[in-house]
């Protein structure tokens, strides 16, 4: 394992990690990339999906006869159809159930209703103007503040009983000592925050390809997912059909971010089709489907509060959180964990005592909530934390990045236990703020900032600081469904010393074909260029959890390097018998299995694997061929860190924010491929950009959605991002074979508060303590007059 | 209706519905997948082509608008002589994650090239505004046409 190092190191390569270019690139920079929507089977059918047009409201009929009668239609599917097969309803990754097309009452505006097959898309799409429905509308509710009113129309009544919308009361950290540390502290801050709802917005939506053999029996489904051998078991347990009758194709995957985690009613209705017409069926949804009913993101409603000496020690932290889940209880996250880890909210600093509590209700929106790199919701707790130390430093007067270095945990602190229970692996966490500080040129920007002001011209600089826990995880903490979140992987090196490493995880254009072949040549002496990486077929995988939430260099990186040594192990019995020595008496050195004291007896992995296929006679109990398999159980999760200081220039007449410089230091441990590390930081940038300053889903107050397309949600393009400014630390992991720790992510959690702490330190002089994101010109603007904008019910 | 056009120096002659979005007719009639769909509204520039010898957002194109017109895609980008740079430069430059938007992009890139062989970085992000990338925050497309522009 390298030494710790710090600084902004070049590139360069150390054994087979380094910026290897990707083996994906051949095939998408020549438009040969292999996506769901390009796929054409014969005698494929097109399905169109019709959708609510409001938020609430009993269903009084549907007739679909004038749709049945087109001359292109094949099939028309509603939820009686579905009641017919018991599919009607699904269950969700959060152990409620979800409407697959509506039988009682529609829930949210945009929620499936019926389905339409037809022979090609556009006649799918004009056969859903013939179906008729008639609606009773119902009150709506709509803000997540009123929704447990007595009064508040109830939601959920195909639940036994319920007469309200509450979901979850969930809690963690110490209360009374909690209670106690804030009694006894010279100041406490309290801010109201909210995180809004967004949403991931892949551009490639999402879609399914659903083909049911009738001879068979065995179901092949092409499809947009991050965890294809989830969905397989799910598929088994919803269809009833036997799971080796089911195959999951996850093919080349344009973005995901969490939004193509769950299964969708569309892809249940494109195999139900499949069924009905023994013919193979695609499912596409347009942008506006996408945007309204499919997994959002966020949408935390935080009350959060910071107790401090008046030296600016922090010493506690609490919140209360308002959680927004929609009308179906369909968040991604490990069952044990309602509120995923927003528990993780004392962030970076040495607190003495913490607590925090979560109410999940139900509105007529969309369900989802763990989406869009959040890393299991600790993007909300980075932000609030974030945003309390900000607050903090602006009722103390102090200098917010002097008041983090202050309260940073110590690097002797590792291995540290937060005050609620999160064992953060290793760090050196004021050594990646004075980084970032030492690029950013901080006492510098802060002089030019003095001068601004002094001519009235609004300057920001923003610091967050967060800490992240990835790599879900240890199998007696965490499981989606009772599946327990360890990964498979399968290696195989043939006879002239070629491997084949297959893994669970779905690369997303994460480049796990270029990272995966690195970390096992990295182990066997070999090239990248002779490892091919398979993975997004069930039928030719292992079983895994899938790639979110930063899991995959965590867990199944893990298990490429278990299973190599696994293969290496096996190597070195194989070469001694070619060498006639014992096993004992080799060493691997140099990518090879050699003599120790005799470095001219050696031979390599091609070598021995050619001898593995061969006559050669094996010690007894030893098989032939070289392969092995493995499941990784993580230990821990993995701690990745890092200091984001971002330079804003606010116009304080229009309201319009311009990021001038963002600084990123990133330590997530061992980087195996530092360019495409440096990417997956660059994306997470310009995400943080867009929900900083853009990126809003809202709703009028009849539950009309306000974002459902890309001329109302908008997205950063390259003129809102400015060229990023990367650093980097690295601190390995102690538990992770390799040293790595999860990236994915860490830039879509770090960089929002770094951006809105910027705009708001711009506005210092105008005494504006805080906004909700989006920053837009508008909200900006009403901020500065003193009237701040509820941004979840209305576009500012 | 009848249409010919040009498409990557083939012509193809099809009857087609008069509604037919031009990113469908390249996509499902000619096969051509490497251009994509993404939005509806002219938004994200997925689906950009050339059209004759301007980029178009080909969703919302009709098919019968290119007839008579020639069509360049991603798969017309490489010539005899291999890739093109526009396309090496993505490659080199870590210009690509997931693919999606890629091939937009370096039609984009190659038009821009074309008319600016030497672009500044501000040049680029302005040509390339009109498209969306959700994977790598634009520095790297930038990097990559600048690769292109370097080794044209």
């Amino acid at each position: 394992m390298p030494d710790e190092m710090a600084g902004t190191a070049g590139h360069r390569m150390n054994g087979a990690y380094g910026p290897v270019r990707r083996k994906e690139d051949a095939r998408f920079v020549r438009g040969k990339g292999h996506f769901v929507d390009d796929i054409q089977l014969p005698g494929m059918l097109h399905a169109a999906i019709l959708r609510s047009p409001l938020a609430h409201a009993r269903i009084v009929s549907i007739d679909t006869a004038a749709a049945q009668a087109h001359p292109k239609v094949r099939a028309v599917i509603t939820g009686q159809t579905l009641e017919g097969r018991g599919l009607a309803w699904m269950p969700t990754l959060s152990r409620d159930v979800q409407a697959v097309l509506a039988t009682d009452k529609v829930r949210f505006q945009g929620q499936e209703v019926a389905c339409v097959v037809a022979e090609d898309s556009y006649s799918a799409r004009d056969a859903l103007e013939l179906v008729n429905v008639e609606y009773a509308p119902l009150p709506v509710v709509i803000d997540a503040r009123k929704a447990l009113d007595p009064a508040a129309a109830v939601i959920r009544d195909d639940l036994e009983g319920k007469q309200d919308n509450h979901i979850f009361d969930w809690e963690a950290g110490d209360r009374p000592a909690t209670d106690a540390v804030f009694a006894a502290a010279d100041i406490v801050v309290a801010q109201d925050m909210l995180y809004p709802r967004s949403h991931p917005a892949p551009l490639e939506t999402c879609g399914t390809v659903a083909d049911m053999d009738t001879v068979t029996g065995k179901l092949t489904v092409w499809s947009t997912t991050q965890a294809p051998h989830v969905h397989r078991t799910l598929y088994a347990l919803v269809a009833g059909l036997p799971e080796h009758k089911i195959r999951i194709i996850s093919p080349d995957i344009g973005g995901g971010f969490g939004n193509k985690v769950p299964i969708y009613p569309g892809y249940i209705c494109a195999v139900v089709g499949s069924i009905m017409t023994g013919r193979p069926v695609k499912w596409v949804e347009d942008r506006s489907e996408n945007l309204m009913s499919t997994s959002f993101a966020r949408d935390y409603h935080m009350h959060g509060e910071m107790a401090a000496t008046k030296d600016g020690r922090i010493i506690g932290l609490r919140a209360s959180v308002l959680a927004d889940h929609g009308a179906f209880n369909g968040s991604a996250q490990p069952t044990k964990f309602p509120a995923g880890f927003f528990h993780i909210f004392t962030g970076s600093y040495d607190l003495q005592a913490a607590h925090c509590t979560v109410t999940g209700v139900y509105t007529n929106k969309a369900p989802g909530g763990v989406a869009y790199s959040c890393s299991f919701r600790i993007t909300e707790a980075v932000y609030l934390v974030e945003r309390l130390v900000d607050v903090l430093a602006y009722e103390l007067g102090a200098d917010a990045g002097e008041l983090r270095m202050k309260n940073l945990l110590r690097p002797e602190q590792f291995p540290y236990t937060c005050p609620t229970g999160w064992e953060y692996d290793s760090g050196n966490y004021p050594r990646a703020l004075q980084v970032a500080m030492d690029m950013a040129g901080y006492p510098q920007l802060r002089r030019e900032q003095a001068e601004m002001r002094a001519r009235g011209e609004y300057m920001g600089i923003g610091l967050s600081f967060f800490t992240e826990g990835v790599g879900a995880g240890p199998r007696r903490h965490m499981d989606i469904l009772g599946l327990g979140m360890a990964d498979g992987a399968d290696l195989r090196v043939h006879p002239t010393g070629k491997a084949v490493l297959s893994v669970s995880c779905q690369t997303q254009g994460q480049g796990h074909e270029t990272t995966f072949a690195q970390i096992v040549a990295q182990e066997l002496g070999m090239s990248p260029d002779d490892v091919e990486v398979v993975h997004g077929d069930t039928d030719s995988t292992p079983f895994g959890l899938g790639t979110y939430g930063s899991r995959s260099t965590p867990v199944s990186g893990a298990a490429a390097v278990m299973v190599a040594r696994k293969v290496r192990e096996r190597a070195r019995i194989v070469a001694s018998a070619m060498l006639e020595v014992s096993p004992g008496d080799l060493e691997w050195a140099n990518g090879t299995w050699q003599v120790r004291g005799d470095p001219d007896k050696a031979r390599n992995i091609a070598e021995i694997a050619m001898a593995a296929h061969s006559a050669l006679e094996l010690p007894d109990g030893v098989e032939g061929h070289l392969d092995a398999s493995t499941v990784y159980n993580p230990p821990n999760l993995t701690y990745p860190f890092g200091a984001y200081i971002c330079v804003t220039d606010v116009d304080a007449g229009t309201g319009e924010v311009k990021i001038r410089r963002f600084i990123a230091v990133d330590d997530c441990g061992v980087r195996i491929n530092p360019m495409i590390v440096e990417g997956q930081i660059h994306g997470g940038l310009a995400d943080g950009v867009g929900m900083a300053l853009m990126q809003v889903i809202a709703f009028d107050d009849s539950g009309n959605c306000l974002g459902g397309s890309f001329m109302d949600y908008l997205l950063p393009t390259s003129v809102e991002c400015p060229s990023w400014e990367l650093g980097e630390t690295v601190t390995p992991s102690p538990h992770h074979p390799i040293g790595a720790k999860g990236v994915g992510e860490s830039a879509t959690v770090g960089s929002p508060a770094a951006i809105v702490n910027s705009v708001l330190d711009a506005l210092r002089p105008l005494r504006v303590r805080h906004a909700d994101m989006p920053l837009t010109p508008a909200n900006v603007w009403c901020a500065i007059q003193g009237h701040p904008v509820r941004t979840d019910l209305a576009i500012p | 209706m009848q249409i010919t056009m040009t498409v990557n120096g083939t012509e193809y002659s099809r009857e087609v519905e008069a509604r037919l979005l031009l990113i469908h007719f390249l996509r499902d009639q000619l096969g051509l997948t490497g251009s994509h769909w993404g939005c509806d509204t002219s938004n994200c520039g997925a689906c950009v082509v050339w059209l004759d010898e301007t980029p178009v957002k080909s969703c919302t194109v009709l098919a019968v608008m290119a007839d008579g017109h020639r069509v360049r895609t991603v798969e017309g980008l490489e010539h005899y002589g291999g890739l093109d740079p526009v396309q090496q430069g993505f490659a080199e430059c870590h210009g690509l994650q997931c693919g999606f938007c890629t091939p937009g992009m370096m039609l984009t890139a190659r038009w821009l090239l074309d008319h600016n062989p030497d672009p500044s970085a501000e040049q680029i992000r302005e040509a390339i505004s009109g498209q969306t990338c959700r994977c790598t925050g634009y520095e790297n497309i930038v990097r990559s046409i600048r690769w292109a522009a370097e080794h044209a």
